[in-house]
């Protein structure tokens, strides 16, 4: 482990701005929740209804994960269930971004030539990832007044955090390259919290099996218990080790399967577009899967909700009236997609950041000195950001449909639930087009693009529970979304969104035209 | 068109840094030309601005009869480039991104190609990080002289390839000149640049320092000689680093003023004398001393 100290503060000066954020937001995001749920449940009785219908139900618990008390608190803890995924998220992206992304830029060599352990980059992210969860952990616990099982809820989220740092760990040992690592590893993830949404919505033991639920039954508030916490501690240590090992098994820079030969020579390669569909087309395919395999997860645990109506005529009556009219279900999926619409629009920013990726790699330059223009280079990729998304949406409609059809005995919901998965699409489609808008004029800034999605999540998760002002939630083009289903459709905003996203496009490629390449 | 590339005071800064600070260069139709200075002078810089990558501050550049930035896609298929850090994707086989960098230039000559391959020893079926160094400089190489184009532009091409490849490499370049083609050749090797270039221009801190023939140049510097004279002489005109030694001398001399200072040897009696011609190398480093800022 020579080394392990220099290293651990080369990753702390290249994330000095990034890890803080991300600590420091998602440590405050429980105290958040609480300070709402304070204000719109103040009283015990209506924190019991509240429990009772909204969190009750198991396709919410599904979504979110199971409630365990109505204390404030308690609501607040399952709130922050999305929290949960978020962290893993992030520490998967974290790993990856300091282990298998080094090696691909060829960086890896010119530090393990130095005096360093064999192991001690993998280590350093890893500790670098861990601190930070912890150091999440306790904000959180801070922030929540150190009292009771905030110290639990803390350590809770940090841990659904460190175990996914090790997942990252592991991923990044078994691919060549840093985006089927991260997509490795994320389909991990979403396979676990796939995992404890079907245990959770059937009330059964099957969501022991992810490590996402352990996080969520050591029961913050509401008798806490921190026995969950060892299972995740155990499995950190079992992938870390594992990760390890299976690095002394690959060379630097290499996959531990053998890379295989690629063909002598290509027919299909003609153009931009068919090299841009070369580059883009795992990512499409992902994705798309993934949002189908969503669809078709949450579109089962929708009707979930339907049965807990038909058993209870009171909280029907009660729901029909919360939700303006909507059915719960509907509000379920509208609160889904919402979701997905966040997530959409992540990969546009995902496919329209491979054009600064191909730049700074420098493997623009080849291509934009042989008679390809500039723009339709762009356009290539810019198309993939754009359609992709759209794709996605048309998948998760498409599951929602199927499985939620099928259970209400209705195959009318699959184009209905297309329809409002495809109205997300404008949108999730104003990022794509603020990502390209940026790499045409401002290149340096592009990953702030990811940075105004992060913002556009915090409004939408907390923008309504801290009742922030109308004007500041219509910042997020999201705010703009109709509800659906169930919701009124109006096209204008439909529209405008889709109108700003082009013109972001255009003004994108407008600025790259004009502009030094490989700055 | 006489002139393949001319470019006449051309400025490029970056934030602080001025990388081309009144830069000019002729590159004659049907020449291989080399363009040489120390890191950091500004050739990779030059080329990205012929290349159309840059847009200059000022100053003009010609290429081919058009403007690098207007014209760039039409001038594009008549040129093929090789950067000097060649990185390949991932996901293709080296075979792969040949035949797309050649069809993008619209089209290449299969026949040359599967020759190219065969002379560079290069396996096209590899993929991305599975090349050396060497290897990814050749994918560049092949699919770079593979293509039917006027100008080839190579930015420290060689850089990686073993003494073998270097020598095909510069095989490929005279059958290319040969062919009549131009070629501008950024290189730190001095001896392939003897080998291959007509005319060379030197810079430094982004400006022109020396142009012309190799002869031309020589011209421009010192021969050292060292002499045991029948009587000692204790001052020569005209020449440098004078080191007197009894009956020997050592010193420098600039090379135009050569016949004059024997002259004057001479009528000092000579009993022996060795002159050597300046190297490259040398010839080089005068150009490049002072270069850091
Ligand atoms: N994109 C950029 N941003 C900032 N500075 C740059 C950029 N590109 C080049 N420079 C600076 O411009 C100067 C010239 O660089 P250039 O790459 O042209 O040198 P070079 O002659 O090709 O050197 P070498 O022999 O090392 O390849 C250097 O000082 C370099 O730091
Ligand atoms: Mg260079």
């Amino acid at each position: 482990m020579t080394g392990l100290r220099h290293l651990i503060r080369l990753i702390l000066r290249r994330d000095r701005v990034l890890l803080p954020l991300w600590v420091l937001i998602l440590g405050a995001l429980p105290a958040v929740y609480a300070a709402s749920f304070a204000e719109l449940t103040p009283t015990e009785e209506s924190r019991v209804l509240y429990a009772r219908t909204t969190a009750g139900i198991p396709s919410i618990e599904a979504m979110l994960g199971p409630v365990y008390g109505h204390s404030v608190e308690a609501l607040a803890t399952q709130r922050a269930g999305l929290t949960l995924l978020i962290v893993a998220l992030i520490n998967v992206l974290v790993v990856i971004r300091h282990t298998r992304a080094e090696e691909d830029a060829g960086r890896r060599e010119l530090v393990a030539a130095t005096v360093v352990g064999r192991h001690a980059p993998l280590a350093a992210a890893l500790v670098v990832a861990a601190g930070a969860d912890l150091v999440m952990g306790l904000l959180t616990a801070a922030f929540m007044g150190f009292s009771g099982g905030s110290l639990l809820l803390g350590m809770s989220m940090a841990f659904a955090g460190i175990v996914f740092a090790a997942v990252g760990a592991v991923a990044a040992q078994l691919t060549e390259n840093a985006g089927p690592a991260r997509g490795l590893a994320l389909a991990a993830l979403g396979v676990a919290y796939l995992v404890r949404a079907a245990g959770d919505a059937t009330g059964s033991d099957l969501s022991w099996a992810s490590p996402l639920a352990w996080s969520q039954y050591t029961k913050p508030f509401a008798g806490d218990d921190w026995r969950p916490l060892l299972a995740s501690l155990g499995l950190t240590v079992v992938l870390a080790v594992a990760a390890g090992w299976l690095s002394l098994r690959r060379d630097v820079g290499g996959g531990l399967l053998p890379a295989r030969l690629g063909p002598a020579g290509s027919t299909s390669l003609t153009g931009p577009f068919a090299l841009a569909w070369r580059l883009q087309r795992g990512l499409l395919i992902g994705w798309s899967a993934g949002f189908l395999i969503f669809g078709l997860a949450f579109g089962g645990a929708a009707s979930g909700a339907a049965d807990a109506f038909r058993d209870n005529a009171e909280l029907a009556e009660l729901f029909a009236r919360l939700g303006g009219g909507a059915s719960l279900t509907d509000t379920f999926i509208a609160t889904l997609l919402g979701i997905a619409a966040i997530a959409a629009a992540a990969y546009g920013i995902q496919a329209a950041s491979r054009m600064r990726a191909e730049e700074g790699a420098m493997r623009a330059e080849p291509v934009l000195a042989t008679a390809t223009a500039r723009v339709p280079w762009a356009l290539g990729h810019v198309v993939f950001a754009a359609v992709g998304p759209v794709v996605a949406l048309f998948m998760i409609g498409v599951g929602l449909g199927l499985t939620y059809g099928a259970d209400v005995g209705d195959l009318g919901q699959v184009p209905r639930l297309i329809g409002a998965a495809l109205a997300q699409a404008p949108a999730a489609a104003t990022l794509t087009g603020l990502t390209v808008a940026l790499f045409g004029l401002l290149p340096r800034l592009s990953a702030a693009a990811w940075g105004i999605l992060a913002i556009c999540l915090l409004l939408g998760q907390i923008g309504a529970l801290l009742q922030l002002s109308e004007a500041v939630l219509d910042l997020s083009p999201f705010t703009h979304t109709p509800h659906l289903p169930g919701g009124e459709v109006t096209a204008l905003p439909l529209v405008v969104l889709a109108v700003v996203a082009v013109a972001l496009t255009a003004a994108g490629l407008w600025g790259f035209r004009r502009r030094d390449v490989g700055v | 068109m006489e002139n393949a590339i001319l470019v006449s005071g051309l400025h490029k800064t970056f934030g602080r840094t001025h990388a081309l600070n009144g830069l000019d260069l002729t590159v004659r139709t049907g020449e291989v030309h080399g363009f040489l200075g120390p890191n950091g002078s500004g050739k990779s810089t030059t080329i990205r601005v012929l290349l159309g990558l840059l847009r200059a501050d000022s100053g003009s550049a010609r290429l081919l009869g058009g403007d690098p930035w207007k014209d760039a896609t039409a001038l594009h298929r008549r040129l093929a480039y090789v950067p000097g850090d060649v990185t390949l994707w991932p996901n293709l086989s080296g075979g792969e991104v040949i035949d797309l960098l050649g069809r993008l230039r619209g089209g290449l000559n299969p026949k040359r190609r599967a020759e190219l391959l065969e002379r560079f020893d290069l396996d096209p079926r590899k993929k991305g990080r599975a090349y050396s160094k060497g290897n990814r400089q050749k994918v560049a190489l092949v699919a770079a002289l593979a293509s039917d184009v006027e100008l080839l532009i190579l930015d420290e091409p060689t850089s990686g390839l073993d003494p073998l490849m270097e020598e095909v490499f510069r095989e490929c370049v005279a059958e290319e000149k040969r062919s009549g083609r131009t070629v501008l050749l950024s290189s730190h090797i001095l001896a392939e640049v003897e080998q291959l270039c007509d005319r060379v221009s030197i810079i430094r801190n982004g400006q022109t320092v020396e142009s012309g023939t190799l002869t031309d140049l020589r011209h421009l510097t010192r021969t050292s000689i060292s002499a045991d004279l029948a009587t000692p002489l204790t001052t020569i005109p005209g020449v440098h680093d004078l080191v007197v030694d009894g009956t020997r001398v050592r010193f420098e001399v600039d090379t135009d003023r050569l016949d004059e200072t024997l002259k004057h040897l001479t009528s000092a009696g000579v009993r022996s004398l060795t002159s050597q011609p300046p190297t490259l190398e040398e010839l080089f480093m005068r150009h490049y001393q002072g270069a850091a800022r």
